[in-house]
């Protein structure tokens, strides 16, 4: 009860202190850091990918004691992201607010030019991974190649049933590009997020879908779904025996980046603060053992770097939107 | 056999002192963050994800399951004492669990809540200990027309719940569902009833929103004016004696427990449903099947027990598709998912396998939660009470001040405070005027998941209604769902048939 | 009471018509092969909004409903006093939560319902009103790591916050 009452005091002594001296101690000359818990604001909702992500960096920062002040995960999931974007575009506090994105971060703006965001504004923090995409068939369907998968989608015209997380999203881009390849005819139905899209496959209420690693793994080692076809450069380790598109003579290649990006009008010093914290965070033995376990690729990316990769992706993104006439 | 000798195994290691004290300390605070309206357990859960790291992953479960569990038996103490359900899993026990409490019945809602919880708990552990596997394959094969073939029968269940006036009762329930429109339409991925582009809107319009408006702000503001500031609550008292009472009197309900525990857990268990729908069903059944169906919402017992037993059998159901195929079937669910990701553990059919200790340490886990629930939640009673007992004037400004943040910290967006408000004023006068209000927070939780899966089925089926009765599982709620539409009409008419001097 | 139920109706009925064209801005209608369109749901709910309003409306004009044979007032004077001074003082505090935050707009509208409705004495409205906000600071900001509003009170946490960090 004593300890209690001291703390009290302390507390009490620390108000009345910083009350008077906020504005002198603002800008000392130490090195940048958090004054108070950081949004980190996640562009999906509670259970996804992106908010499982951020729910174990918070806890890599936790148990390394990487930052004084909480990082505090907020879900802004609508309109696609819009939500968030807006939100952190009009941020009251750029030095605590930052945002986990997808690739929404591209196509978002693209797709709703009304909000009026400019991704060249945001501040880059860094890229924690990018995930990538197979295409997955039910295993009692007794399709092992991408061949046959061509041979039963075109019996089944547009009986033949693609789940997806959405319109216009990773998905549905990624159905498109099997339509046109292969002059197929596939239904898309939207489903709300990822592990239902795997799960309305594992139940047969799909034929075919394009989950990411994470999303399939516990059904694929159930032995209930199989990868035939992969959206990479190279084969996954976790997956060997579904080659990539690009094998098959289809160059084509999509992923989906995760990565950490700065409310616009962030200070350089507290830009460099997340940058550090980031890089700690993504060669952390955690971090490294969860990219091995979900398949996720990719180098660390920061400051001008990522600001050029950005850059390079929405063009890749909007190009891709307008020969699916999505955008003009 | 083997089954009971791996659950044995699993109370050793849930009664190991470091995981007893993590049930206890869990099922408190689940407790107290289930009472606070806006709050539920899935705020638990997801806040207290990070602390975990500092026990094994088996203790970290077992801590998570525990605050799931205690969160669930504290959704009914808001219900009942404010009439604020603190979850969407709590609506049903506002029904009559409120006006038990404005009868000075409080410690009688709030025992038999307790109770019933435990039964619909107990039930739910012991089916999910016996049939785990194959009932994660039926649920498995359930896909959108399945889903909402069961909304369809959800919305069944409680079209006798409004009041007299039919319009009024339709109006309500359409209000609902057209603001569970808003927000992003899935299927064409474009943005639907944002009034403008309003970045608010763009997430929908959150239950908590519509509930806490109706049920604290609008319900607070026809108390204060009914009562004119006068103590509302006739003066509740709780001895050991009325509890014994209580207990006594509840044995008479054990069909209404067994009927919601039953009924919950296999709603439950279907990915996507999870508890509300169960909760709200088992409501609807017991008033249909109920010989006196007009004491339902004024008081009835079996109002509070066939909910309350119903919504946290449904928990534990939901648990299995989590742990077997690694689907959630609530938004609670999908963060222990995540958690059980982070500690290593990847849920699927072959985690029963591979880490056994984990699954029935967790399993056996529940059963003990369960226990420490009902003794942490009964031994509070009287500390509830007491809150209520406070001048009207104190509890209505504090009352006040907990909606708001409660309406704010789900989504820590100032637009859904202002939102809230507006349907609490609006609600008010409507209120005035004796629209039933239940129907349009029911309407508004049930309809993202209908609608949704209405386009999907028509999708997939190329628009072709004949989806819902060709696939059987699908035809079979269909048909459960038209009886129980037709059943309470049959009723009304064979009852008119029978006084024919009543009729009119 | 008679007026209140026809006007209610109407004004419902003129919000369900704006809800209406509000949801026509998605396709209404049968799309082939796809089933409704996007607007469909909310749009063809909202018109059943308006059907029940004019039935509601139509029921009051007929004096069918027990509101709208009520010869009472929907608001008397003291009604509508107390009912301006909760639903005012909530909108004012609300409104508190940009300017000065939640921990200024808290203790305010305790002071304002405690003292001047509630007659309470100045001890015990005191203590309400700084025992609240603490309470809630506890458990909010530090136990459940949930930041609320705090307008341009904001900086004078820093130190708060470097204390429990």
């Amino acid at each position: 009860m004593r300890k209690f009452g001291n703390k009290l005091l302390s507390l009490g002594l620390t108000l009345g202190l910083g009350l008077g001296f906020t504005v002198a101690s603002a800008d000392s000359a130490k090195a940048w850091e958090p004054k108070k818990p950081v949004e980190f604001v996640i562009m999906a909702g509670k259970g996804g990918g992106a908010d499982k992500a951020v729910r174990f960096i918070q806890t890599i920062i936790a148990k390394n004691k990487l930052s004084s002040k909480p990082f505090t995960p907020v879900n802004k999931p609508g309109g696609s992201g819009a939500e968030a974007l807006v939100h952190v575009k009009n941020a009251k506090d750029p030095d605590h607010t930052i945002m986990f994105t997808l690739n929404s971060f591209y196509t978002t703006p693209l797709l709703q030019p009304g909000l009026g965001i400019d991704i060249k504004t945001f501040t880059p923090v860094g890229r924690m991974a990018e995930d990538t995409f197979l295409l997955w068939v039910h295993k009692d369907s007794g399709i092992t190649t991408v061949d046959q998968f061509v041979k039963a989608a075109k019996a089944k015209g547009n009986g033949w049933i693609m789940a997806g997380t959405g319109k216009n999203s990773e998905d549905n881009i990624l159905t498109d590009f099997l339509n046109q390849a292969y002059g197929l005819n596939m239904k898309y139905v939207p489903y709300k997020g990822g592990g239902r899209v795997a799960k309305e496959l594992a139940g047969k209420n799909a034929d075919s879908t394009v989950n990411n690693p994470s999303e399939q793994l516990g059904f694929y080692q159930a032995g209930k779904t199989i990868p035939i076809g992969a959206f990479t450069p190279k084969r996954l380790p976790l997956f060997p025996d579904a080659p990539t598109f690009k094998e098959l003579g289809k160059d084509f290649v999509y992923f989906m980046q995760r990565t950490v990006v700065g409310a616009p009008g962030m200070k350089k010093e507290a830009a460099a603060y997340y940058q550090g914290l980031f890089k700690k965070i993504f060669d952390s033995t955690e971090w490294q053992g969860y990219m091995k376990k979900k398949s996720l690729q990719g180098d660390f990316l920061t400051g001008d770097a990522l600001m050029s990769y950005w850059l390079r992706e929405k063009e890749v993104q909007k190009a891709i939107l307008i020969k699916m006439g999505a955008i003009k | 056999m083997e089954t009971l000798a791996l659950l044995l195994n699993g109370f050793a290691i849930a009664f190991q002192p470091l995981n007893l004290a993590l049930i206890i300390g869990g099922c408190a605070i689940g407790l107290f963050i289930g009472a606070m309206p806006g709050l539920g357990s899935v705020n638990g859960v997801a806040i207290l994800l990070p602390m975990t790291f500092l026990v094994p992953p088996t203790g970290a479960i077992i801590f998570l399951g525990a605050i799931y569990y205690g969160a669930m038996y504290g959704g009914a103490i808001s219900s009942i004492m404010l009439g604020i359900p603190g979850a969407s899993t709590a609506v049903a026990t506002t029904f009559d669990g409120r006006p038990m409490a404005l009868q000075g019945k409080a410690d009688k809602a709030l025992v038999a809540a307790a109770t019933a919880s435990f039964v619909g708990g107990s039930v739910g552990v012991v089916l999910f200990t016996l049939f785990a596997p194959p009932l994660a394959e039926i649920a498995l094969t359930f896909g959108a027309p399945e889903i909402f073939a069961l909304m369809l029968m959800a919305f069944a269940t409680f079209v006798g719940l409004g009041g007299d006036d039919i319009p009024k009762t339709l109006f309500s329930i359409c209000i609902g569902l057209v603001f569970g429109a808003v927000g992003l339409d899935i299927i064409s991925g474009e943005p639907r009833l944002i009034f403008g582009g309003i970045p608010g809107f763009f997430h929908g319009i959150n239950f908590l929103v519509l509930a806490i408006g109706i049920y604290g702000i609008a319900e607070m503001l026809w108390t204060i004016e009914i009562s004119k500031g006068e103590v509302m609550i006739s003066q509740a008292t709780v001895n050991f004696r009325r509890i014994m009472d209580t207990l006594r009197e509840l044995l008479g309900t054990w069909r209404m427990m067994m009927m919601g525990s039953f009924l919950g857990y296999f709603v439950g268990i279907l990915p996507a449903a999870g508890a509300t729908p169960g909760s709200l069903m088992a409501y609807g059944v017991a008033k249909t099947a109920s010989n006196n169906p007009e004491t339902y919402g004024k008081g009835n017992i079996n109002g509070v027990v066939a909910p309350e037993s119903a919504n946290n059998a449904a928990s534990t159901g939901a648990m299995l598709p989590m742990l077997t195929l690694g689907i959630p079937g609530s938004p609670t669910t999908a963060i222990l998912l995540g958690g059980m990701v982070i500690w290593g553990l990847e849920p699927g059919p072959l985690v029963f396998t591979d880490h056994p200790d984990f699954v029935w340490g967790f399993i056996a886990s529940l059963y003990v939660a369960n226990t420490f629930s009902l003794l942490i939640n009964i031994a509070f009673i009287p500390a509830f009470i007491w809150v209520l007992k406070m001048p009207f004037t104190i509890l209505a400004p504090i009352i006040f001040i907990l909606c708001i943040v409660g309406g704010f910290v789900p989504t820590l967006d100032m637009h859904d405070v202002w939102l809230m408000l507006i349907f609490g004023i609006v609600g008010y006068l409507m209120r005035k005027l004796d629209y039933p209000m239940a129907p349009a927070v029911l309407a508004i939780v049930l309809g993202p998941l209908a609608e949704p899966a209405l386009r999907q089925s028509l999708l997939i089926s190329s628009g072709s209604f004949l989806i819902f009765f060709t696939r059987p599982f699908a035809a079979v709620i269909m048909a459960l769902a038209f009886i129980l539409l037709i059943l309470p009409l049959v009723k009304i008419a064979f009852e008119k048939y029978k006084n024919p001097t009543q009729a009119g | 009471m008679r007026v209140a139920e026809i006007v209610m109706g109407v004004v419902m009925g003129i919000f369900s018509l704006y809800l209406m064209w509000k949801s026509a801005e998605l396709p209404i209608g049968w799309i082939p092969e796809e089933g409704p369109g996007g607007g469909a749901w909310p749009f063809w709910l909202a018109a059943a909004m308006l059907l029940c309003c004019i039935a509601i409306v139509i029921r009051g004009i007929k004096r069918l409903t027990p509101e709208s044979r009520s010869e009472e007032l929907y608001m008397d004077k003291r009604t509508f006093r107390v009912f301006m001074l909760n639903a005012g003082g909530l909108t004012v505090m609300i409104g508190l939560f940009h300017i000065v935050g939640a921990y200024g707009a808290i203790p305010l509208f305790l002071i304002f319902y405690l003292r001047f409705m509630g007659r309470h004495s100045w001890r015990l409205t005191g203590a309400f009103a700084l025992v609240t906000p603490i309470v809630t600071f506890l458990f909010f900001e530090i136990a459940l790591q949930k930041t609320l509003p705090k307008g341009y009170t904001d900086p004078w946490f820093e130190p708060i916050f470097a204390f429990f960090y």
